[in-house]
């Protein structure tokens, strides 16, 4: 049982390794944090008072704030497993006495762990800096928008382990994850608002667990949702990550049934 | 032989020989063109979603209209798509120096540059060419502004400039991985990021923001000027809108600080050993 704390501490050391790296990370996101902050604020002052009840300020602080959750939460699709699926080594992760799933999500985490500090905080210390940044003076806030990034992140994963695993079917998975990461660069509010979204757009984006990933834990640790409102999106993100790893597991046990590694 | 065929038939068509084997070669798998094909419109779509958002909430944004907004969105991406297209691969630099293998390139009797450029060319990239092709032909008649003589100049400039401009960024960000190695992700603030503040009005960034991509990464210049420059509206503090012409300036000044950096970057490269 002990072994899946021990990959989240692994996670972490691992990408503790990749310094510049980091700090190359954060210089983008900052960057890019300033251009998504000024456009969101013309936008807000352009529509007049606030747009979707977000004020200059918040639409600012939304702007830093998802730029800083960007890599935590990995919005991008990675092919770590279907390369491993590909290759074969997949049988390795299916010999081992630790289940696969739980294993990958225990070293996410350590990753997300680790670059919550490294990359979060240069895109809000400028963003302190140059915009100043609304943040909510109630502190379960910020425990429940832990709790919610910890869940996003979960979400994030479980999907991408989906993702992942069609590479039992489909060998090269190149398209699908453009598609999704395509998709995820709309649908998870990481250039506006979920909620700025024109009516069928929004309600499609509500439909997906893409929103749950990083919509929901910026909209609580920035206060623009609190109390129960906060507590339904955070039951939202329970409801997916329940079923995608539901479905993830499903999946896990189909394909390794189709899985033919060759080799003696 | 070889050696007197490449003397005879001069660069260029060494060149054009390079290109059209890459051509040939992504031609040939059909269905993983098409797949990338249609992941690049994707990828444009999805960055025409911000416009759409952006006027969906609003009627102007840091004083342009919905379709002069596309304009500036289309310049902005047939631009940086083309760019793209013809020397987006030079990220790919890290590899080679990385891996030593940047040394076959030294040996060979070619400018190193002149090689790579023409290693790779990523036609699939015509996808979001042509999102942008797409936005800015419905927009142009919505805008008022005459078909005429002027205009026309001013888009040749601006689209021969704005690629320029972007294609300077790409061989500046492969020139600095000479030192970097592992700078990828940050080098993506001039190249990306340059494409991405190229697609919004300047007058909404505050003034450290537009001092450095008007004119430290001269990203500006590349649509939001020229589309200034068109409907004929001034343009923000320091950045007048007569500017727009001037592209083509910003994108020689941007090549000739890139091939410096380049020319550095190539001495400073040692090899990985046997």
């Amino acid at each position: 049982m002990s072994a899946y704390p021990a990959l989240v501490v692994a996670g972490f050391r691992r990408w503790s390794t990749y310094r510049a790296a980091m700090l190359a990370g954060a210089l983008t996101n900052s960057v890019f944090g300033a251009i998504k902050a000024a456009v969101l604020m013309g936008t807000v002052s352009s529509a007049g008072a606030a747009v979707a009840g977000y004020d200059p300020l918040q639409a600012a602080t939304f702007a830093w704030m998802t730029q800083a959750l960007l890599a935590p939460v990995s919005i991008w699709a990675d092919d770590t497993i279907a390369r491993r699926v590909r290759t074969g080594d997949i049988a390795v992760d299916l010999a081992r006495p630790i289940d696969p799933q739980l294993a990958a999500w225990a070293t996410d985490l350590g990753r997300a762990a680790y670059m919550f500090l490294p990359r979060g905080l240069p895109p809000l210390l400028l963003g302190a800096l140059v915009t100043g940044l609304a943040l909510p003076s109630d502190p379960t806030a910020y425990l429940l928008g832990l709790v919610c990034v910890v869940a996003g992140v979960s979400v994030s994963f479980a999907t991408r382990w989906l993702v992942n695993l069609t590479s039992f079917w489909l060998t090269e998975i190149r398209g699908v994850m453009l598609l999704y990461s395509v998709s995820a660069t709309v649908l998870t509010g990481l250039a506006f608002p979920v909620s700025w979204f024109p009516e069928g757009l929004r309600t499609f984006a509500h439909a997906t667990p893409f929103p749950s990933m990083l919509q929901t834990p910026v909209e609580v640790l920035t206060g623009i949702s609190s109390g129960g409102a906060a507590l339904e999106l955070f039951a939202v993100q329970l409801g997916w990550l329940v079923v995608l790893l539901a479905a993830g597991r499903v999946m896990l046990h189909l394909g390794a049934r189709r899985l033919v590694v060759q080799g003696g | 032989m070889a050696e007197t065929g490449v003397a005879e038939t001069g660069l260029l068509a060494t060149y054009r020989a390079l290109l059209g084997s890459r051509v040939r070669a992504q031609l040939s798998y059909r269905t993983s063109f098409v797949a990338d094909l249609l992941a690049n419109v994707g990828t444009g779509l999805s960055e025409f979603a911000t416009v759409y958002v952006v006027f969906s909430n609003t009627d102007e944004l840091g004083g342009l209209d919905v379709w002069q907004a596309c304009l500036v969105f289309a310049l902005a991406n047939i631009t940086f798509a083309v760019a793209d297209l013809l020397v987006g691969h030079l990220d790919l630099l890290p590899e080679h120096v990385r891996t030593g293998t940047l040394d076959a390139f030294l040996l060979r009797p070619l400018p190193v540059l002149g090689q790579l450029a023409t290693s790779e060319i990523s036609l699939k990239r015509i996808g979001r060419v042509g999102i942008a092709v797409v936005v800015f032909t419905i927009a142009w008649p919505q805008t008022g502004i005459p078909l005429d003589g002027r205009a026309i100049a001013l888009l040749l400039v601006a689209i021969v400039g704005g690629t320029a401009i972007f294609s300077a960024f790409f061989v500046l960000a492969g020139a600095l991985q000479f030192w970097l190695l592992e700078g990828r992700e940050m080098v993506n603030s001039i190249t990306y990021g340059s494409s991405n503040a190229a697609q919004y009005p300047a007058t909404l960034y505050p003034a450290p923001l537009r001092w450095l991509f008007g004119y430290v990464f001269p990203a500006v210049f590349v649509a939001y000027l020229p589309v200034l420059a068109l409907t004929g509206e001034p343009g923000p503090p320091g950045l007048p809108s007569w500017l727009g012409w001037f592209s083509p300036v910003a994108a020689a000044v941007a090549w000739a600080l890139t091939l410096l950096v380049w020319r550095s970057g190539v001495r400073h490269y040692t090899g990985t050993g046997s």
